[in-house]
């Protein structure tokens, strides 16, 4: 439990894995342990950020991710307010800083932002004194997802470093496939995508991962496969024939994964289209980790709201000098 | 300021220290019925053990153990900032109407005790709650006591109390540092 002092603060705000070091990420992950206890706990919360307003701040439809925040938050004592696009002002047309400076003017300390353009989140933590943190931004990074999957991988697979973890499907427009590329590498971890050509970047090569074209190729290779989520509000652009044709050829099925060499753990960000990318057997098989990936959710949120609140660095030094008693 | 480390405590006196506390802590309690030990992290749970294995030696009872991290309760988070990494805290029993003996390694401003009694009160309402601590160094800023002490010494505010165990630091020994050591 003695980490080492030298790990950088995480700084103001969360707004990717990309900017992170391995020891930061570690230190996210460390410090998510103790958390997931508290959820078990009969009183399930701890007076931590008490006083504290977290905002959040939800320009995309979201259920899972919203409520694994707002539970982390109350479960760490924070007041919360959310704040979605429809039935509120930003519905008349005000933009993303005027609503977030109109809440801090309310004096609030942190704000939760999803937002369906790329870079919202950076552009908003430029220009607001309270603490940012990424909730989705357009097809940018989603990190506490990230940080989320690369914990339920660690607790099944241990140190990651040399595992082999493919993600399948719709890369290209997924944020969660590049927070998992950006902080699974940073840990050493050999990352693999497969689907589509049509649903890969045209530069997925500088992400210095190996590309997939059969998911059969995938699963023989793979410790783990992180498989995403169609999302079929985008399909209607010929990124592919069918829906009953990606699921012929790319399909997670329990008849592909039977003839794995190994066992393959089994996670998927939510939420699942069942009989497209994944086959519904496979969702709810033994080897599927999708529900501890939404437990670890919350550890991972409480984690990093911890750090971020307690993150002053001009108090640091205080806190080397400080009395222990 | 000259640097200077004083021994409070070495290792016999240590031992034969954490012995008559665990006398002390049966004589509180009358006996090791409905007794849970409690140590805080991190070396108060080594010292927990310590005194479980002591009662075990004297009384054949195997008393149960847990551990508090009290991280997450203190009071300066806004100040000094977060603590990296925070220690499990591990409670398995229920501790309504139990005796419960909270042991830490040194008391002073009183403030880990504060929150200790605040966790303490999430998981449970024991019967009575008793503090048991190797060094009261004085210097309290709450009005909290310590039912059972190891060794009583006023250390004023600059120096610092060390309590060093072959667990976690290779070697027995309390020991007084001056702060300019750190």
């Amino acid at each position: 439990m003695n980490a080492p002092p030298s790990v950088a603060p995480l700084g103001k705000d969360l707004l990717g894995l990309a900017s992170l070091s391995g020891d930061q990420i570690r230190l996210i992950l460390d410090t998510a342990e103790p958390f997931k206890e508290i959820s078990e706990r009969a009183i399930k919360k701890v007076p931590t950020l008490r006083g504290m307003t977290v905002v959040n701040l939800f320009f995309e439809p979201s259920t899972r991710t919203r409520i694994s925040f707002e539970f982390a938050e109350k479960r760490l004592s924070a007041d919360t307010v959310n704040v979605a696009s429809s039935g509120s002002s930003v519905s008349k047309g005000e933009t993303l800083v005027d609503t977030a400076r109109n809440l801090e003017a309310m004096r609030i300390d942190m704000v939760v932002v999803r937002h369906e353009a790329s870079g919202a989140a950076r552009f908003l933590a430029e220009r607001i004194e309270s603490n940012v943190i990424n909730a989705g931004d357009g097809t940018h990074e989603h990190p506490t997802q990230g940080l989320l999957d690369i914990l339920t991988l660690r607790d099944r697979l241990g140190d990651l470093r040399g595992r082999r973890i493919c993600i399948c499907g719709d890369v290209l427009h997924s944020r969660v496939a590049r927070s998992n590329i950006f902080g699974l590498k940073t840990l050493g971890a050999d990352v693999a995508v497969c689907g589509p050509r049509s649903l890969l970047p045209n530069a997925i090569d500088e992400l210095g991962v190996t590309v997939f074209q059969r998911i059969e190729a995938a699963i023989e290779w793979a410790d783990a496969l992180n498989v995403l989520r169609l999302q079929l509000e985008r399909m209607n652009a010929g990124f592919i024939p069918s829906l009953r044709e990606y699921n012929r050829v790319f399909g997670v099925t329990s008849r592909r994964l039977a003839a794995a060499p190994r066992d393959v753990l089994i996670l998927h960000p939510g939420p699942m289209n069942r009989g497209v990318e994944i086959d519904s057997d496979v969702a709810d098989g033994e080897h599927s980790v999708i529900l501890n990936q939404v437990t670890n959710g919350v550890a991972i949120r409480m984690a990093v709201l911890y750090l971020l609140a307690g993150g002053r660095p001009e108090l640091a030094g205080a806190a080397r000098r400080g009395g222990e008693a | 300021m000259p640097r200077r480390n004083t021994t409070l405590l070495d290792k016999r006196s240590l031992d034969r220290t954490l012995r008559r506390m665990a006398d002390e802590v049966l004589e509180l309690n009358g006996g090791t019925d409905h007794l849970i030990i409690v140590g805080i992290q991190r070396r108060g749970v080594q010292l927990a053990e310590r005194l479980a294995a002591i009662i075990k030696g004297t009384e054949g009872v195997d008393v149960p153990r847990g551990a508090l991290d009290i991280t997450l309760y203190r009071d300066d988070l806004q100040t000094v900032g977060p603590r990296p990494v925070v220690g499990p805290t591990h409670l398995p029993w229920e501790l309504d109407g139990k005796c419960v003996v909270i042991v830490d390694d040194v008391l002073y401003t009183g403030r880990t005790v504060r929150a200790a009694l605040d966790e303490l009160a999430d998981f449970g309402r024991p019967a009575r709650i008793a503090l048991a601590v190797l060094v009261d160094r004085g210097g309290r800023e709450l009005p909290i006591h310590a039912d059972i002490v190891g060794r009583r010494s006023d250390v004023p505010k600059p120096q610092r109390v060390d309590v060093l165990l072959e667990e976690v630091d290779g070697r027995d020994a309390v020991v007084i540092t001056a702060e300019d050591d750190a």
